[in-house]
């Protein structure tokens, strides 16, 4: 074994140990947080901080590696959602499934087939849309992104199985919560590990993609299109590959976001929602963390996570006064001013292109990172 | 090796080649020279597939290139190091050198030849973890060679290597260009810097206009009177 070799097998297992130690704090907290707490409040914010990882590593691949600005991210996240909601309720319609019944293996298996099933269908999709769009560039490819989130939410929103009459509204809603894929919160605590673990391995898979030659092919894109060319990267087939696998791993989240709310409605997916769960956000979150930094988006999105969940939620607020208060009835117009800031004083992203390895800061003599780092920001 | 037969390219309306033939032999290195917007980049674009042609012919080693997929031109040998010293910026030196590799299956034969950039130039080794942008503009040159050689090129074609070199930088990449060619790789080069093309080159095009005006032997060239005025400043 060469010395190449044994550096990613040390490298592989400090990344393992760092996995098992999540697993262990969460089991930890599990043990020692009142049940109230954990139950209650721990596990929705984790259950929905993964997702928003996934949807911030996922959009990281187009923004930050490929370099493309593309703002319909949460579209392909309702495809995913509705199409996993919508499988799990036929499913429970023709009687084989039953959340608060089901055996956990059925469970799981349903979960994972729910959402892959949302995952396929946005990837399926993203092609569809990538093929016309990818010919575009820059803002024009925003504006048909963007377009293309409104159109998925106008268009699940008049379909009769899934829009006004299905999920969002009348009878099959409430129902969602009890039979479909729509999970209680003492199922949310009980399969916590299982959406730590898709998360965990999703980013496994980015992250893998990023440091494969695929990667070295759509950074070469981003940074300049004719080099690529010239190098005989085929610059079409890999722009429309990453925005099939973006799309795939939004679907994924959209997936696992139908799995811990018990409604879906499509607002919740649009460009103009007022609530964090729209592509603006995700695109904040990636420009936070460093356009091309998967550490970075994993870090922005839980700091970002936090800070909505604060504004809403902390007790603090109440001790500020009340013009500030009244401004927090709006926390967009904090997310704005937090992009701002960042685009002012480090323009690319808080982390930059820079990854953060356990296993250099252990073992590593030279921090190639840090280097490249400092010179990346002075320019 | 390379014959371009009656080319002519057109962005738009403005016609940038208006029927140029030219020919490139098996161990040449080839300068085509001319003044700004004289169609020197357009030539090579239209070589490596980069700009559609409108008519005409190019062909390399027996095959029509224009029936053939840019990003699979590479892989038959043609190198192409843009103007401008393109790198990829934010990649690393080591990841730039890679993507010149980027067709290329055989690992022994690509650690082979990273080795063998890296002796040539131990600026790069030294450099290797860097990103690409923080070098300064002649190691970026030197990154954009190297990428060339990665790719085992037969042919490489350069597009103003020594544009914004300083004098002693440009001294040094032509004498990359002359130690490239030493190895067996056969080289057109596009430039501005007639003087120092025409010194290394044995043969030579004028380009002027979308046309080509003149051509010959470089050393013929480089004491023709025309091309003194115009191009030397003598």
């Amino acid at each position: 074994m060469n010395t190449l070799q044994k550096t990613k097998l040390r490298g592989t297992g400090v990344n393992l140990v760092l996995i098992v130690l999540l697993f262990a704090a969460v089991l930890l907290l599990s043990q020692t947080l009142s049940d109230n707490v954990y139950r209650r409040v721990l596990v929705p914010i984790i259950w929905q901080m993964c997702i928003f990882i996934l949807l911030g590593t996922s959009l990281n691949l187009t923004l930050g590696y490929l370099g493309q600005l593309t703002l319909g991210h949460m579209g392909f996240a309702g495809i995913g959602a509705y199409t996993a909601a919508l499988t799990s309720l036929a499913l429970e319609r023709a009687g084989l499934f039953e959340a608060s019944e089901a055996a956990p293996g059925q469970l799981i298996l349903v979960i994972l087939g729910c959402c892959l099933l949302g995952a396929i269908f946005a990837a399926l999709l993203g092609l569809l849309v990538g093929i016309p769009a990818l010919r575009l560039r820059g803002d024009y490819l925003a504006i048909v992104t963007l377009g293309f989130g409104l159109i998925v939410e106008n268009v699940i929103a008049n379909l009769p199985f899934a829009g006004g009459e299905g999920l969002s509204r009348g009878t099959a809603s409430s129902s969602l919560y009890a039979n479909g894929l729509g999970l209680s919160t003492a199922l949310q605590a009980k399969y916590v590990w299982l959406v730590l673990l898709i998360t965990v391995l999703c980013i496994a898979i980015m992250c893998m993609l990023i440091n494969s030659k695929y990667g070295r092919a759509i950074k070469a894109i981003r940074d300049d299109e004719i080099a690529a060319a010239a190098s005989g990267v085929n610059t079409t087939y890999y722009k429309i590959l990453t925005f099939v696998v973006s799309a795939f791993f939004a679907g994924l989240a959209g997936g696992l976001y139908a799995t811990c709310f018990s409604s879906l409605t499509t607002a919740s997916f649009t460009f103009t929602s007022s609530s964090i769960w729209n592509s603006t956000f995700i695109v904040v979150i990636v420009v936070l963390g460093g356009m091309g930094s998967m550490t970075g988006s994993v870090l922005a999105a839980v700091a970002m996570y936090l800070l909505n969940y604060e504004i809403k939620n902390g007790g603090w607020v109440n001790a500020l006064p009340g013009f500030i208060q009244s401004l927090f009835q709006f926390p967009m117009l904090i997310y704005a001013l937090v992009l701002l800031v960042i685009i002012i004083f480090r323009p690319r992203g808080i982390l930059g292109t820079y990854e953060f390895s356990l296993d250099r800061l252990l073992f590593g003599k030279d921090r190639p990172g840090r280097k490249a780092r400092k010179g990346g920001a002075g320019k | 090796m390379l014959k371009i037969e009656n080319l002519e390219v057109s962005y738009g309306a403005v016609q940038a080649l208006r029927g140029i033939s030219m020919e490139v032999a098996d161990g040449e290195i080839v300068s085509l020279i001319g003044a700004n917007g004289a169609g020197k980049t357009t030539t090579l674009h239209a070589v490596t597939g980069l700009v559609p042609i409108k008519t005409g012919s190019v062909e390399y080693d027996g095959h029509d290139l224009r029936k053939i997929d840019p990003s699979k031109i590479v892989s038959m040998g043609l190198a192409h190091v843009p103007e401008g010293r393109q790198v990829f910026t934010r990649m690393t030196v080591a990841e730039n050198l890679a993507m010149g590799a980027y067709h290329r299956k055989d690992k022994k034969g690509i650690e082979a030849d990273l080795e063998h950039v890296y002796e040539r130039f131990p600026r790069l080794k030294e450099r290797a973890k860097q990103l690409a942008g923080t070098l300064s503009g002649g190691e970026q040159q030197m990154v954009a060679m190297g990428r060339a050689i990665m790719s085992a090129p037969k042919l490489v074609v350069m597009d103003e290597p020594s544009m914004g070199l300083s004098p002693v930088l440009v001294k040094e990449v032509f004498d990359i260009i002359r130690t490239m060619h030493e190895s067996g790789i056969t080289i057109l080069l596009v430039e501005q810097n007639a003087k120092m093309a025409l010194a290394i080159s044995n043969r030579a095009y004028v380009l002027e206009n979308g046309r080509i005006t003149m051509s010959g032997d470089a050393s013929t060239l480089l004491h023709d009177d025309k091309v003194r005025k115009a191009y030397l400043g003598a």
